[in-house]
């Protein structure tokens, strides 16, 4: 049996717009401390997402039931649609102009080659997400709406998910070892 | 994905140089073949039989609402650091590709499986 869910919350995404106002207003005033904050709170919870999703509740949800699975789905994936745009838009626009601020994009800095590095790391990480993560997510909320849904579908479409963020939350690891970098040169 | 990844290739290329000069040349390789292979994908996906359309266009019309809007903040990120001239316009063709994409992978995944119910699949979920 599948619960009462919808795939795009409504709520989330006042949220959503009221964040990237924010955004587009840290970007205009370009003052360290609010693009520090968006940047340091959108990385923080992206970071996070990543890793509790990739290493700890991914392969928890692999081990579940179906129906359980199905439970745990329908609640949480319609939060991830709205949250992880955002939170990664959030963290690659305000960093962006934070690094331009604080003169890090010169190519001549110190901090310029851990900056390329962390393009890299992002780049091949949105691949991942926007390619395979977010797709899946989407199908998997839209299986689950049809009157019977399949279940070999999901099954399918939630493995890809978990590993996927599981190769993510690996990734992130990297992104730890950059930003610390950066943040004490 | 190789489409997409491509784009992104040339996107860290282009935004590890700014401010200064940059050779066009490789960012403008990297976006013609990955819009070359987004259009391949395209009509393979044309010619597909009982290809559910109408399920594609209602899923790829909000995500790709929802990634012009990304588009355009990371647009408006350029502009704010005077990305200007041949870079500007690279980039921002770029964007339109990565706008276009993310939304064409998803509606993809979606209609490829909305007749999940007929598929051989054992007992359908109750």
């Amino acid at each position: 049996m599948v619960p009462e869910f919808t795939i795009v919350p409504v709520p989330g995404l006042v949220i959503a717009v009221v964040v990237l106002v924010l955004i587009v207003i840290a970007i205009a005033v370009n003052k360290v401390w609010p693009l520090m904050f968006l940047h340091v709170v959108g990385g923080a919870g992206w970071t996070i997402v990543d890793l509790f999703v990739g290493l700890l509740v991914g392969p928890i949800i692999g081990r579940l039931p179906l129906q359980s699975r199905i439970d745990f789905v329908t609640r949480f994936m319609p939060k991830m649609v709205v949250l992880m745009p955002i939170l990664v838009a959030t963290t690659l626009a305000a960093g962006w102009q934070l690094a331009s601020n604080l003169g890090f994009t010169f190519t001549g800095t110190p901090q310029h080659p851990w900056l390329v590095a962390s393009f890299i790391v992002v780049g091949v990480m949105s691949v991942l997400a926007l390619g395979l993560l977010e797709p899946a997510n989407i199908a998997v909320l839209i299986e689950l709406k049809k009157p019977r849904p399949n279940g070999m579908v999901i099954e399918r479409l939630m493995k890809r998910f978990v590993y996927c963020a599981g190769v993510l939350g690996i990734m992130q690891v990297a992104t730890f070892v950059i930003m610390t970098k950066l943040g004490s040169m | 994905m190789v489409s997409l990844g491509l784009i992104v290739a040339g996107g860290i290329y282009l935004s590890s140089h700014i401010p200064k000069h940059v050779s066009l040349t490789a960012p403008v390789i990297l976006l013609v073949l990955s819009a070359l292979l987004m259009a391949t994908n395209m009509v393979s996906l044309a010619r597909v039989k009982e290809f559910d359309w109408p399920r594609f266009f209602s899923v790829a019309r909000w995500s790709l609402l929802a990634y012009l809007i990304i588009a355009a903040l990371i647009e408006y990120a350029f502009l704010q650091n005077h990305v200007r001239g041949g870079t500007l316009v690279i980039l921002t063709l770029s964007l339109v590709v990565f706008a276009v994409h993310v939304p064409t992978l998803i509606g993809f995944t979606v209609a490829r499986y909305v007749n999940s119910d007929q598929m051989d699949a054992g007992p359908a979920h109750p």
